[in-house]
């Protein structure tokens, strides 16, 4: 164990924070609480800049615009960014998810076409997996794709797209073999969204924004050339999608947390409670310290884990619990939040009493979806009690 | 950056779980619980030659000179086996006190002949209001002698010597001292027995002062911690291993859900108590600002995951959970009495809250 930085991961954070020091944007203030369709250019422009310093990608190999940075240094890119309260990228799911997944099982063909657009943020990218009758049974969905001669006909609906509104290309999983086994008759296609038939709707969620959308497919033609992976493959190349979105995202997650900690830790201080600070009211600081403990141990989850993954190629056991630990604790955190706040925590935005311009109460709410999104709690705990304990699967 | 074993440290957990499963099986662990001290010679003797009893000591006092987190691997694993006897209050406890308050020639002395396995000792340190601030500490030496009584002290019969924490001072009280007198208290733990130790104008020896205690309790609360670890592996190795071949309704019970994902949340917990063992091990090994921080998320975390993990593992057992044959409630008695030892979860939050609230953060290391 050491968990000093190597001479390799402080270069990588000094080169980074000289770039930030004199790159990030100063007026991110003004744009974070508008809605993103309105901050969406800012955003892009943001992730250009980043990808002209080489910093859009670090985790993608060099030779597609990365730096092959270690999980250590990804974690050190993002608790960075945190630390300078950058704003985030437009093309997140490209970066993220969809633009690995494309190096890993893409054409050549394929890799030129798309990924230079997904790092300068000119072609933005979402998600088709999930659908209202496949959720965490992603297997069973639906939305097929019939052969047309050198062309697939696709047919269906997708929800719960983020970045569905603005989406240039979406990757989407398709039933191509309604006749075999349900994990096996799947394939993975890149589909133009303005592509005739494809409708983009709002879905308004329980904060009252709409980050996702719904998709509908009516007859839309999608050349053959644009399967990723091989036909009737594509549970295979959607896993590979689904664990990069485990990968470095906690480092992020950390910090953010971390700053509602902090803040909380500094409103306590002035918010009274049977008339002194609710900083010195031993019940709240018993709250407050629990949030806290558990959010470092959160982080020492992680380390552990990217040390794992580094010795080993393979992510450990204790991977596994990261989306569980962080989901259920963020609902925990928010909750001590409204204890603290009281009447004040239900303002919204809106209000000119709200504290803290009302991030409170959307976040409170914002937590439920945590435990559904990316996988809900009880798919965690199968995954963790099948795959890591060895108990017999469930269902 | 790296937060995994290096290849010696694996090895000395590896050699660890190997040495318990073949000197302390559950077997011999049951026959020593039911002996009046749960103390074993012979297994000492083999505890010395594996060099456990000086593990993390200076060579120069005839120890191994490993570091804060080889100590916690080793205590996991004594917690995997629930090593009964003294091993904990005489190596971890009475040595890192001695370590941190003796001088030289008080460590050539008393140190010394722990790391080479020929006495046995432990501290003295609760009393009536059984709080484990120092500050509330009332006993005192007056002209070298001590008279009062101390409650909840580990494996004190079959010291050698202890070190009574008071008010001015570290003392050592000879066992064969005059005006000591040492009685059993009957406690839940059957592997770790407690007692009454009263002094009556007892002669005793100053080791030190009292100031730099903190220190050692803190190692000593990261090592019960990670003993604590231990105890969640075993309980829910033993759990799983129920799940998978218990059947009714025709099926192993580990196939639904509402027990499959019990045993996720063990697991979740026992990972998570670990994690934070490791970090407090290597916060303190470094003398990182934030060590006595990672202490106390350690053994906060730790105290009540060894709960609610024995709560789980019996539950999942069914009846089998609640019988003496099964071992699970060993583990579940030695989790009660390490929750509370060195301060409960509620006692290390406020010492949390007391460093982020009242001053600064506790802001991990490289981050």
């Amino acid at each position: 164990m050491d968990l000093n930085l190597t001479a390799e991961e402080l270069t990588f954070r000094d080169e980074l924070r000289t770039w930030l020091a004199s790159n990030v944007p100063k007026d991110w203030n003004e744009w974070r609480e508008k809605p993103i369709e309105e901050s969406f250019q800012y955003l892009r422009a943001w992730q250009q800049k980043l990808h002209e310093g080489r910093w859009a990608a670090v985790s993608w190999p060099k030779e597609y615009g990365g730096r092959s940075a270690t999980l250590m240094q990804q974690a050190l890119f993002w608790e960075e960014m945190a630390r300078v309260d950058a704003p985030p990228m437009a093309n997140s799911l490209g970066l993220g998810l969809i633009g690995p997944t494309i190096i890993a099982c893409g054409t050549e063909a394929q890799k030129k076409r798309y990924i230079p657009k997904i790092l300068s943020a000119e072609e933005i990218w979402c998600q088709g997996f999930s659908e209202p009758n496949a959720g965490s049974d992603l297997a069973g969905l639906q939305t097929e794709a019939r052969l047309d001669g050198d062309h697939y006909i696709v047919n269906g609906q997708k929800v719960w797209t983020s970045y569905g509104w603005v989406g240039d290309w979406c990757e989407l999983v398709v039933r191509t073999d309604a006749s075999a086994a349900k994990h096996k008759g799947l394939t993975v296609i890149l589909v133009d969204m303005k592509s005739p038939g494809v409708e983009v709707r709002p879905l308004r969620q329980m904060t009252g924004e709409s980050e996702f959308n719904e998709l509908f497919f009516r007859d839309v033609r999608v050349p053959l050339e644009n399967i990723l992976g091989k036909a009737n493959d594509g549970w295979n190349v959607a896993m590979s999608t689904l664990m990069y979105e485990r990968g470095s995202y906690g480092a992020r997650l950390h910090l953010i947390f971390k700053r509602y900690i902090t803040r909380l830790i500094e409103l306590s201080r002035t918010i009274q409670r049977n008339g002194r600070p609710a900083a010195e009211d031993p019940l709240i600081r018993q709250k407050l310290a629990q949030c806290s403990a558990e959010i470092e141990i959160m982080r020492f989850n992680q380390m552990r884990a990217f040390s794992r993954i580094t010795a080993t190629g393979v992510p450990g056991p204790e991977g596994s619990i990261q989306k569980l630990f962080w989901s259920e604790l963020n609902q925990r955190l928010q909750q001590v939040a409204q204890e603290l706040l009281g009447s004040y925590g239900q303002l919204l935005g809106g209000d000119p009493r709200a504290i803290d311009k009302g991030i409170w109460s959307y976040a409170y709410l914002r937590t439920r979806g945590n435990t559904i999104e990316a996988g809900t709690s009880e798919v965690q705990r199968n995954i963790i009690g099948h795959f890591v304990l060895g108990l017999p699967r469930s269902y | 950056m790296q937060f995994g074993l290096t290849e010696s440290q694996a090895f000395l957990k590896d050699s660890a779980r190997k040495f318990f499963a073949g000197e302390c099986p559950s077997t011999e662990m049951r026959r020593l619980m039911e002996t009046d001290t749960a103390y074993d010679a012979a297994l000492w003797s083999k505890l010395t030659d594996q060099g456990y009893t000086g593990i993390i000591f200076p060579e120069a006092y005839s120890g191994v000179g490993l570091g804060k987190v080889e100590l916690m691997l080793l205590m996991e694993e004594a917690g995997r086996a629930l090593l009964p006897g003294p091993f904990f209050s005489t190596v971890v406890l009475a040595g890192s006190v001695l370590e941190a308050v003796g001088t030289p020639a008080s460590k050539e002395k008393y140190l010394a002949p722990i790391c080479r396995g020929e006495v046995r000792a432990t501290v003295a340190i609760l009393e009536a209001g059984a709080s484990w601030n120092p500050r509330d500490i009332q006993l005192g030496a007056a002209n070298g002698k001590l008279t009062g009584e101390k409650l909840f002290v580990s494996d004190a019969a079959i010291a050698d010597f202890l070190l009574v924490v008071a008010r001015n001072g570290v003392f050592v009280v000879d066992s064969k001292a005059r005006g000591l007198k040492i009685s059993p208290m009957s406690a839940m733990d059957l592997t770790r027995k407690l007692y009454v130790v009263e002094l009556s104008n007892t002669p005793a020896e100053e080791i030190g002062p009292a100031t730099a205690l903190p220190r050692a309790f803190d190692v000593a609360t990261a090592a019960l911690a990670a003993e604590l670890v231990g105890g969640m592996q075993r309980s829910l190795e033993i759990t799983v291993e129920y799940a998978k071949t218990r059947k009714q309704f025709g099926k192993p019970i580990g196939m639904f859900q509402a027990v499959q994902h019990q045993c996720a949340d063990m697991y979740l917990e026992t990972e998570s108590s670990r994690s934070a063992v490791y970090y407090a091990g290597w916060a303190l090994q470094e003398n990182s600002p934030d060590a006595a921080a990672a202490v106390s998320v350690a053994k906060m975390y730790a105290s009540d995951a060894g709960r609610t993990v024995g709560n789980r593992g019996i539950q999942i057992h069914g009846g089998m959970g609640f019988t003496w044959e099964n071992d699970l409630h060993l583990y579940y008695r030695r989790a009660k009495a390490s929750e509370t030892a060195f301060g409960d979860a509620t006692y290390h939050r406020e010492r949390i809250a007391s460093m982020v609230i009242d001053s600064g953060s506790i802001s991990a290391r490289g981050a």
